[in-house]
């Protein structure tokens, strides 16, 4: 018998013009001590289903049809106060974000006796004990001593053990995940799947698992449920939908997720996923402007040296210097890149990979060391004049593809800017020309001009970056992190984009990813960073066959395991 | 802690000084202090006289310095028109200012923040729109208006309430006039301290409000329900507390600016505050009232961003640097 069983659960949001169907017919069931996964890309549908369960869907969305058990119990029924009863006590839940999950302006004391209390018989003293367990059960060291403290004093992973803690403190039957380790770094991430999964089995508790993340399906979870745009299209145990795959959708999705196993030269694009197939005129670039006049001069040796670069911001100001108090982002490090190369940086967070792409495009000035860029010192740029020169020949793209752009800008004019700025065409119709002709080329269209950021999705602002990017005409071109915002599908295509500008271009890149398979496809040589220090260079390939450094050795043991799953491919295609 | 306080008030300090001295220029420089003072048929020896007697010889150093020891020790002087020490004239006109800067305040507070949860949390029910609406009006209406409005509705109409003055008032110690504690002190404060009080309380409301909205989004509030909280824990314990940074912020400035700005409403109901001694300081050029007003202005203010700082480090525990991460 399941603890949770819900039924042809359908979820609509009914608005003015037409009721958005959020999710639709899905029937999931989850047995005590095991662990579900529901996996899909954003607006799949997923979170609904664990918000519908939970009784916290946001306003206006309604259960239209169908049932959820807990326990043989009807619950999607419930009066609201009967359900606000059920939450916490019957039913926990886990965010996304540990960072902001918890109460800033309370002790982590305070959330947990008053959680405690709400759900059990538990004078004050009882529950602090309580407490102070449940942080020893869920791995924080010293619990007694640092239940006292406000949530900004953990970090990200200790606040998701605290998070945990909260969601089991009154021994739920069911627990929803929803995202649980997608903020958190690799080697955090790996810690809390494992706590998650030893917590599942010695509380027995049935556990639902949301996320877009095959990695953690993969690791985590004995039944995976796959969801498309609100439609339940495969369900069964994790092994066999991983392994073999039978809805098209399925298939795509799992081709899309770069592989951390083998180099391929391209990221299978599956047309199932939405705007994989765009017909798109292609310029052609041997004759177009943006090809046409690259009036860099060729450099022998590397393109781009870094040497002994160091970079301290100030934590503590005083009057006297001796007082000061800095933290090292940055501790001399140097590495080179070769024209027509890209090459990789990888860290976890906090490791200077970003800030040394600040200091290499001159946004923050280094403390020592010097870059030299085509035989000219990044680091003392005389003039404005040289200072423009070099920012034309090098370009950034960023992260977040939601703050990156200037949302009361046209499209259109977002990438004429740099065009104007650096006066690289003269009058205003070629101006204009060149637009077209870059939205068309980054697959996104003439018609894009005319719009604002705000009416694209996430991957399709990323082209638009990219099409401001190249509008200078750079033959550098800084990308930080410019995928980890975006679903895996999507992921494929920038990446592709990416791939094939070098190809044509003949442009030189810096790559900075957390995501050790995202750096194998992408990158010729990486280097791994720790606590602002490189610990290591070596070509891709090498580094993934033969690391070197201890912390190398440990960032890809910890990669969420994608290899049972491969090896079984693999397996069919022998046989 | 300790330390944090100790630079804000080295801070304040220096805020004070720069005020002293612009005060200080102010009472120097804007006309001819011996010209207000006397007639016009003054002999030159007698105005001589009077200028070496108040000092207005000496370098311009010495008398800043003799301004600011005089400012420490309450004393700025003599104003021209009343031929009384300033301090004196400010002292029994202080308490008026107080008293009903206090009851605006405390009228703003009591109806503002409730509102504001009320109308964040319901932002569709039709009390909310009232609200919002009603509050609209509230603060789009000058001060002077409304507080004619008041006064004919409630004093001449309806005759409920006076229209002018403090009523009966009891003093306590030496100089504190009261009318806190006679009925007819009580009736005369309703009117003007809802007048004054109002723009405010529209203030606090609207940005509650926001706030609340704001804060309700964010996670950690989803995470307390799914916690099964109460609504009351939810609202009352973690979402209106994490509104009260921006609402102290505002508060703080806005009681500063009521203390201050009260001119008007004293003025429409001839409340016997500074106000009044202001406005008359000002059309009678009598520097020596304004000066000591602008260093009183600038010292409320002053101290009250000192409370406000420390109230942000009691409600925001990330705002205590000193013990560091861990």
């Amino acid at each position: 018998m399941s603890i949770l069983d819900i039924r042809g659960l359908t979820v609509e949001f009914p608005s003015r013009k037409e009721n958005f169907t959020a999710s639709r017919n899905v029937s999931l069931s989850v047995d005590a001590g095991k662990i579900l996964g529901v996996v899909g890309e954003s607006g799949a549908g997923k979170s609904t289903v664990g918000n519908a369960v939970i009784g916290l869907l946001e306003s206006p969305g309604r259960i239209a049809e169908g049932e959820i058990h807990l326990d043989g119990k009807r619950i999607d029924n419930l009066a609201a106060e009967n359900m606000r009863k059920l939450r916490g006590k019957r039913i926990g839940m886990i965010f996304q974000d540990p960072l902001t999950s918890l109460d800033p302006l309370q002790t982590i004391e305070f959330q947990l006796i008053e959680t405690i209390r709400l759900h059990l018989p538990l004078s004050r003293a009882q529950a602090r004990a309580h407490a102070v367990d449940l942080l020893d059960q869920v791995g924080i060291p010293d619990p007694e001593e640092r239940i006292a403290q406000y949530p900004h004093q953990f970090s990200g992973g200790m606040r998701q053990r605290v998070v945990i803690a909260l969601a089991l403190c009154a021994d739920p039957e069911v627990v929803i995940a929803d995202e649980p380790t997608t903020a958190l770094d690799v080697s955090i991430q790996a810690q809390i799947l494992k706590l998650m999964k030893r917590l599942c089995e010695e509380k027995n508790v049935a556990m639902v698992v949301i996320t877009h993340d095959m990695g953690v399906i993969a690791d985590l979870t004995d039944h995976v449920a796959v969801m498309y745009r609100g439609d339940l299209v495969e369900y069964g145990e994790s092994k066999q939908v991983l392994g073999t795959p039978k809805h098209p959708y399925t298939q795509s999705l799992i081709a899309a997720v770069p592989r951390p196993d083998v180099k391929v030269h391209r990221f299978p694009q599956v047309d199932y996923i939405e705007g994989s197939a765009k017909p798109f005129k292609q310029i052609d670039i041997s004759t177009h402007w943006l090809g046409k006049v690259r009036d860099y001069k060729s450099v022998d040796g590397p393109l781009l040296d870094v040497k002994d670069i160091t970079m301290k911001f100030l934590t503590r100001d005083a009057w006297i210097s001796r007082n000061r108090r800095y933290f090292s982002a940055l501790d001399k490090v140097s590495f080179d890149i070769y024209a027509g190369e890209t090459f990789g940086l990888v860290g976890e967070s906090g490791s200077g990979k970003s800030t040394m792409a600040r200091v290499i495009t001159g946004l923050y000035h280094p403390a020592g060391g010097t870059a030299h860029f085509a035989g000219q010192d990044l680091t003392s740029l005389k003039d404005k004049k040289q200072v423009l020169a070099m920012r034309r020949q090098m370009q950034m793209i960023f992260q977040d593809p939601f703050s990156s752009l200037n949302s009361r800008m046209r499209v259109r004019d977002i990438v004429a800017e740099p065009i104007k700025f650096h006066k690289l065409a003269s009058t205003n119709s070629e101006v204009s020309q060149i637009v077209d002709d870059l939205l068309e080329h980054v697959g996104l269209g003439v018609a894009a001009a005319t719009r604002f950021p705000h009416e694209f999705s996430g991957g399709q602002r990323q082209r638009i970056s990219i099409a401001r990017a190249l509008a200078t005409r750079p033959r550098f071109l800084v990308c930080d992190e410019p995928t980890s915002a975006l679903d895996v599908s999507i992921q494929a295509q920038i990446l592709n984009l990416l791939k094939d500008l070098q190809d044509e271009l003949g442009l030189t890149m810096l790559f900075i990813s957390h995501d050790l398979a995202v750096i194998r496809q992408m990158c010729n040589r990486t280097g791994v960073m720790r606590n602002g220090q490189l610990l290591e260079v070596a070509d891709t390939e090498e580094l993934f066959a033969n690391p070197v450094h201890a912390y190398t050795k440990e960032l890809l043991s910890l990669m969420p395991g994608m290899e049972g799953l491969y090896r079984q491919n693999l397996e069919e295609e022998l046989s | 802690m300790f330390g944090f306080i100790t630079r804000r008030i080295a801070m304040a300090l220096v805020v004070m000084f720069v005020v002293a001295l612009i005060s200080f220029l102010l009472f120097r420089f804007v006309g001819d202090p011996v010209n207000q003072m006397v007639g016009i048929e003054t002999t030159p020896e007698q105005r001589e006289a009077l200028r070496q007697r108040l000092g207005l010889n000496d370098p311009v150093l010495t008398q800043f310095l003799r301004y600011v020891l005089g400012a420490i020790r309450f004393d700025f002087g003599n104003s021209y028109q009343f031929k009384q020490p300033v301090a004196d004239l400010i002292g029994r006109r202080l308490p008026a200012t107080l008293e009903l800067s206090f009851a605006s305040a405390v009228f703003a507070l009591l109806l503002g923040v409730p509102m504001g949860v009320y109308t964040g949390l319901n932002r569709d029910a039709w009390l909310s729109k009232l609200l919002l609406s009603v509050s609209l009006a509230g603060i789009s209406l000058p001060t002077f208006f409304i507080g004619i409005l008041f006064i004919f509705f409630f004093s001449v109409t309806l005759q409920w309430l006076p229209s002018f003055g403090r009523g009966e008032v009891v003093t306590l110690g030496s100089f504190w006039d009261t009318g806190f504690l006679t009925i007819s002190g009580l009736k005369a404060i309703i009117l003007p301290a809802i007048t004054l009080g109002l723009y405010q309380m529209t203030l606090i409301m609207r940005l509650i409000r926001a706030e609340m909205l704001e804060v309700m989004r964010t996670d950690h509030i989803r995470f307390a329900r799914a916690r099964g909280l109460p609504n009351r824990s939810v609202y009352y314990i973690h979402a209106l507390k994490n509104t009260m940074v921006p609402v102290i912020t505002i508060t703080g400035l806005q009681l500063g600016s009521i203390i201050a700005f009260a001119i008007i409403t004293e003025t429409v109901f001839q409340w016997p505050g500074m106000g009044i001694l202001f406005l008359h300081a000002v059309q009678n050029v009598d520097i020596p009232i304004m000066a000591a007003y602008l260093l009183l202005t600038a010292f409320i203010f002053v101290c009250i961003n000192l409370i406000v700082d420390i109230l942000y480090v009691v409600i925001d525990p990330r705002l205590r640097t000193e013990r560091s991460r861990t």
